[in-house]
């Protein structure tokens, strides 16, 4: 019995609002006198996808045959304006995540797996590595405000850019590489000394506003000839204004991460206080995009908690294109795994609790530079472990997709959802399971 | 010389006939006739060439440059020679804000003014500036260079990292973590070559330098106020 229901059974009885995590900060900012910085991404529960459930068909609609019956997974990125869109044989890709961040074995191991299944992997802060781009058949080029790295030659290299205005765990924030995870390879890449914190700017050095954008967007354009995509990538906050002003700007692909999405160093506050859930900023998307018309012609990647084939499946039912996933991508490669549970506990942590990526003490060997510990993830055995888990969530997708009578994910629509709870209805846009209520719809 | 007319020839086909030269060059000079502002003219070159812009250009003339020799005869918008990795580009005129920002190589030089944010993350480039430069120029930047000839705006330097930064003029007020530094002799040399590789004839010994008191580089509580 754990010391928590001995304290139950005796009587004891923990606030609600001071409960053990809450003390524990305020002793800790007393002691420090600095704000807490994690990695991960919120860690409160908000609505998500669990709080949605399918339609499958029966009477009224008519399935397809779950092992017989093809159901297409192919996804083309990138249509409005580049000559080379970006065609995917998963809808689920892999978010930008830097090196720097991440170990350049894990920045690997992301590549083969993302490549094993057919689908993109996205750089970070930090500039794209060799190794990365020679892992990834596509690789899409993240252009952040610090532009650390960024040169002309990676961006003809990219097979789509990424113009990063923010990102769900901290839509409005910048972000910090601590300097002991500054080697001389990451400071090389970075222009910067080794072991200086590194701080990556919250807005971008030249343009502000969406009028600047469409020229800087214009620019990309120009200089990689209007080859490749041009994504823009919001953290979830004012979606439907941002979707709005992003395909204004010329996006051909419009990437939206939820507060539920990671980050590798951000203050807790940050994280678990600013943005809303992904569930909530869809139809927001997807609203903007029909109304300009644009839906299906602007393709949506949506990303912020995505964990298995129901979560992507309901994504797309919502309306977006496909999905990005970085924590499980993680997850599935090794981090916070169970076998290294005393050494997380070595550094006041615990296998499944460890969010500390920016001291770059991952005993999995993932958010780190040290090199004895980055040795503990072998890329190629990452990459097959990605692989696998793409796999798995592509199956899972599709096998919800033919119950509900569609052969292709994108088939998929709101009508096939229903929800479990009034707040999940509300901000899903679906009916209440059981009833016709949408919440806010229909005058009440 | 090979002269193309923006009146007359699309951007794009201006833009591709300048970039196709990195794979095969067929011509080292190039004229640029009827700019009025355009935007992004001359960006992304990739081949040591000579362009010639006639007018006014508009937001991140000669972006990302590499190699290639730009001139603006006129005025230049938001961001010129952004991200320029080498090579140099030269203002006749005024540049507005941002200009350099993040060059990573190069050189930049702006014979008039420079609007806010002149280097901002400048990240190896140098640039001379003939007149004066706006606020927050220099801030957050990481190497390479900025001369003012003239006088700097409010919170020169903020955040700086390892840009050197030379003012002949006043400075209305340094960032976080920027102050004055000697003037060495090491300095006073490596100014006089930036300034005759530059073409700008000026005293070296007239300028002061400002640099980073590298107080800032890592996060301490003590410093809140300073953030």
């Amino acid at each position: 019995m754990s010391d928590n229901d001995l304290n139950v059974k005796a009587g004891l009885r923990e606030s609600a609002t001071f409960d053990a995590a809450t003390m524990t900060e305020i002793r800790r900012a007393a002691e420090t006198g600095i704000y807490d910085i994690r990695g991960f991404g919120a860690k409160r529960k908000v609505p998500h996808f669990d709080d949605l459930l399918f339609l499958g068909a029966s009477m009224s609609r008519y399935p397809l045959e779950g092992y017989r019956e093809k159901c297409n997974t192919q996804v083309t990125l990138g249509t409005r304006f580049a000559k080379k869109p970006i065609v995917i044989e998963t809808p689920v890709t892999i978010a930008g995540m830097s090196f720097g961040a991440l170990s350049a074995n894990a920045k690997e191991a992301l590549g083969r797996g993302a490549s094993a299944c057919g689908t993109s992997t996205t750089t970070g802060d930090g500039g794209m590595t060799p190794e990365e781009r020679g892992q990834s058949t596509k690789l899409v080029y993240q252009y952040l405000p610090s532009r650390y790295g960024m040169n002309p030659d990676d961006l003809r290299k990219a097979d789509a850019i990424e113009v990063v205005l923010g990102q769900g765990a901290k839509p409005g924030g910048g972000g910090m590489l601590l300097g002991q995870k500054i080697t001389d390879r990451v400071a090389q890449m970075r222009t910067l000394p080794k072991g200086v914190d590194q701080r990556s700017a919250c807005r971008h050095p030249d343009w502000t506003g969406p009028d600047d954008l469409a020229i800087k967007i214009q620019e990309l354009r120009e200089i990689t000839d209007w080859q490749v995509p041009i994504y823009i990538k919001v953290g979830a906050t004012r979606t439907y204004y941002d979707v709005k002003l992003a395909v204004k700007a010329g996006a051909d692909v419009v990437v939206v991460d939820g507060m539920q999405g990671g980050t590798a160093a951000t203050q807790e506050v940050f994280i678990e206080h600013v943005g809303i859930p992904t569930l909530a900023a869809i139809p927001q998307a997807v609203q903007a995009l029909q109304e300009m018309g644009m839906h299906r012609k602007v393709q949506l990647i949506v990303s912020g908690g995505i964990r298995n084939g129901a979560d992507v499946a309901k994504a797309m039912a919502l309306g977006a294109d496909a999905v990005a996933i970085g924590t499980a991508a993680l997850v599935a490669l090794g981090c916070n795994h169970p076998k290294w549970d005393a050494e997380f506990k070595k550094i006041g942590s615990a296998a499944g609790y460890y969010d500390d990526y920016h001291e770059g003490k991952d005993p999995a060997g993932i958010s780190t530079q040290d090199p004895d510990l980055m040795k503990r993830l072998d890329p190629e055995e990452g990459g097959r472990r990605l692989a696998n888990y793409l796999r798995v969530l592509t199956m899972e997708a599709q096998t919800l997709a033919r119950a509900c009578g569609k052969n292709d994910l994108r088939n998929l629509e709101p009508e096939d959802l229903v929800a479990l709870n009034v707040e999940a209805a509300a901000m899903a846009r679906v009916p209440l399971a059981g009833t016709t209520w949408v919440p806010g719809q229909g005058g009440y | 010389m090979k002269t193309l007319d923006l009146t007359t020839t699309s951007l794009r086909e201006i833009n591709q006939a300048l970039h196709q030269q990195s794979s095969e060059a067929t011509e080292r000079e190039w004229l640029i006739t009827g700019a009025k502002g355009d935007h992004n003219i001359a960006c992304g070159l990739d081949a040591a060439i000579s362009v010639d812009i006639k007018g006014h250009a508009g937001y991140y003339c000669a972006g990302m440059n590499k190699s290639a020799h730009v001139v603006v005869h006129g005025n230049a918008g938001q961001g010129v020679a952004e991200n320029m990795m080498s090579g140099t580009v030269r203002v006749k005129g005024q540049a507005s804000q941002s200009a350099g920002a993040t060059a990573h190589g190069g050189l930049l030089v702006i014979e008039g003014d420079a609007g806010a944010r002149c280097g901002i993350s400048l990240k190896g480039a140098e640039i001379v500036v003939g007149g004066n430069v706006g606020h927050m120029s220099c801030f957050m930047a990481q190497a390479g260079a900025l001369v003012v000839c003239g006088d700097a705006g409010d919170a020169l330097g903020d955040s700086l990292y390892e840009t050197k930064i030379f003012v002949k003029g006043s400075v209305a007020s340094l960032g976080a973590d920027c102050i004055e530094k000697e003037m060495t002799q090491e300095n006073l040399d490596y100014l006089t070559d930036l300034l005759n590789r530059a073409g700008v004839d000026e005293d070296p010994k007239s300028f002061k330098r400002y640099g980073s008191a590298r107080s800032l580089y890592n996060f301490k509580v003590d410093n809140v106020s300073a953030y």
